[in-house]
């Protein structure tokens, strides 16, 4: 047993090693002079250098992206998660002619792949000057993420007791009452499931920020760190700087709501 | 029920006809249309098959499908990689909620920053090599981003790197949920570490792991952009040891203003998803059902 133990440590040791160094890289470079780079690439940092964050947080548009990319996820998150709900609570509690065809098609969509869908609707927007501007876009980020938020919340929504809307129609409540008033309210782990998924998937996406939102006010965080690298190809420590400040967020709220981000990104893979 | 009327439901889910037509819809039929014309700025005329023609006789379009199928190989050694560590993770439990929180770390990072960071780490001169060299190994000491002939390996290692802490997470979600008498009564009948996995936890982990394989099959074919954009400069590059069919469409639609060509190319990775779309929804039902049932 003894040298079975050390064998499955060691296997966990390197896979932590593996998931953690180029974080580690990233970090302690981003700490090192721009000429203490050149000879020492692998070691600690002789002495702290801040400048890079400094020239990152004041002379670069970082938080302009950052902004944009807020944005366009709240934007996408709040049409989706509307859209959605009234979508959802539709097909799980009431009867209507093609309910089933279109759980069906809503659910087959995710699995389409997004590029599929950008050549039709960069040459309408390019037609309906629609290029660059955060309705256009947002609109096509909550088209994209709304499969599965119907997806998800259509099975939660069965899952409720039928006596629940059962009581509440003979007491005369409207089914938009029932929805807000004693669904949604049930709801709140799916949603904050969603939340993540969806609000992931429209800040960590570059495909449709590049070719969506071509100006440069607009652009997004991830757009912007394609440009950003081009940049500063040669400046190493700078740009793992800019990096740091790029992942600082997500790490952020990773480390705060951990649960709800492993759930949320397990059930998303479904995409 | 005396509040709704008949119409009711369909006002329920208009809105949502109305956004996945026109952002799923509106586009799946225009890619059908477009492929068969000569589009020039927003509309042209029919021209029958010659954009399928072009494509199918151009190197550039069969090389980028070449390099789609080549990542598949990353597949076996994501489930590989993952099974292993998972099983490892579940066996010693104790901690592993701590080491569940860090493997999962390459998940949570977006692909551009972690791919402009693998790019410097993997440059010729910088420090992967500088390990590489000072263990000596020069000969492993490769032109990893630079060199045509090893710039997609460099990526596959970091799609790899990145999907392979999803399968971890996956595969020990369904390790935990399995009945731990199963587990005791394989100790106690002796059984070796090997036989264990054999015969215990791969026939239970079955179905989570067609499902890993078929999800990680569509990312391969459809869903790596972002991880050849970032690292072969935008172009697929060094030349085009990186293109895939993604960037084809995006260089065909962007940078050559070519809509037909584009759009031909997107029907035919339509057509690729929609086979995989019946192994995908046959493993899920299946996995639902499994989810329930135990």
């Amino acid at each position: 047993m003894k040298p079975d133990q050390a064998l499955k440590h060691g296997i966990l040791l390197i896979a932590t090693f593996l998931a953690l160094v180029p974080s580690l890289f990233m970090v302690l470079t981003s700490l090192k002079g721009q000429d203490e780079y050149t000879f020492n690439k692998t070691g600690l940092p002789g002495a702290l250098v801040f400048d890079h964050y400094e020239s990152i947080l004041f002379d670069s548009p970082f938080f302009a992206w950052m902004g944009n990319s807020i944005i366009l996820a709240a934007g996408a998150v709040i049409l989706s998660t509307a859209v959605s709900c009234l979508g959802a609570y539709a097909i799980a509690r009431m009867q209507f002619r093609g309910r089933g065809l279109l759980f069906s098609v809503s659910t087959s969509l995710m699995a389409v792949p997004p590029v599929v869908m950008i050549v039709p609707l960069f040459v309408l927007y390019t037609q309906l000057e629609l290029i660059s501007t955060f309705r256009g876009t947002i609109i096509i980020y909550a088209g994209l993420i709304t499969p599965f938020s119907v997806y998800l919340l259509t099975t939660f929504f069965r899952t409720l007791p039928r006596e629940i809307f059962e009581a509440a129609h003979v007491d005369g409540a409207t089914d938009l009452f029932i929805l807000w008033r004693i669904v949604l309210p049930l709801s709140l782990a799916p949603l904050l499931t969603l939340v993540v998924v969806n609000a992931l998937y429209v800040w960590n996406d570059l495909l449709i920020a590049i070719i969506f939102l071509q100006d440069d006010s607009k652009r997004t965080l991830m757009a912007g760190i394609s440009v950003f690298q081009g940049r500063y190809e040669n400046q190493i420590p700078l740009t793992m700087a800019g990096m740091v400040i790029a992942s600082a967020p997500m790490i952020i709220l990773y480390i705060v709501f951990q649960k709800y981000f492993i759930r949320g990104l397990m059930a998303g893979a479904v995409k | 029920m005396p509040h709704s009327s008949r119409l009711t439901p369909y006002l329920y889910v208009l809105p949502l006809v109305a956004l996945l037509a026109f952002v799923f819809g509106y586009p799946l039929v225009r890619i059908f249309e477009f492929s068969f014309k000569l589009v020039r700025g927003i509309d042209g005329p029919w021209i029958g098959i010659r954009n399928y023609q072009l494509i199918l006789g151009q190197g550039l379009f069969w090389e980028s499908v070449r390099h789609n199928l080549f990542l598949l190989l990353a597949v076996p050694i994501m489930v590989a990689w993952s099974l292993l560590v998972s099983i490892m993770l579940y066996e010693r439990v104790k901690g592993w909620k701590l080491y569940r929180v860090v493997l999962f770390v390459p998940y949570i990072l977006a692909i551009p920053i972690i791919a402009v960071v693998m790019k410097k780490m993997f440059q010729f001169s910088g420090p992967v090599n500088e390990v590489l060299r000072w263990l000596g190994l020069d000969f492993l000491a490769l032109d990893w981003i630079g060199s045509s002939d090893v710039a997609l390996w460099t990526v596959m290692l970091l799609i790899i790197w990145r999907e392979s802490a999803l399968g971890i997470i996956l595969f020990l979600a369904r390790l935990l949920s399995l009945d731990e008498s199963l587990i005791e009564a394989a100790h106690l009948d002796g059984a070796s570490w090997w036989q264990r996995v054999r015969f215990v936890f791969l026939p239970q982990m079955k179905l989570v792991i067609e499902f890993y394989v078929v999800v990680s099959i569509i990312t391969m074919l459809s869903s790596v952009f972002a991880y050849i954009y970032m690292m072969g400069g935008g172009r697929g590059g060094p030349g085009t040891s990186t293109m895939v069919l993604e960037l084809y469409i995006f260089s065909a639609l962007i940078k050559t203003s070519l809509p037909g060509i584009a759009s031909a190319v997107s029907v035919l990775l339509f057509l690729v998803s929609l086979l995989l779309i019946v192994p995908l929804f046959a493993v899920r039902r299946r996995a639902n059902e499994e989810a329930v049932g135990t």
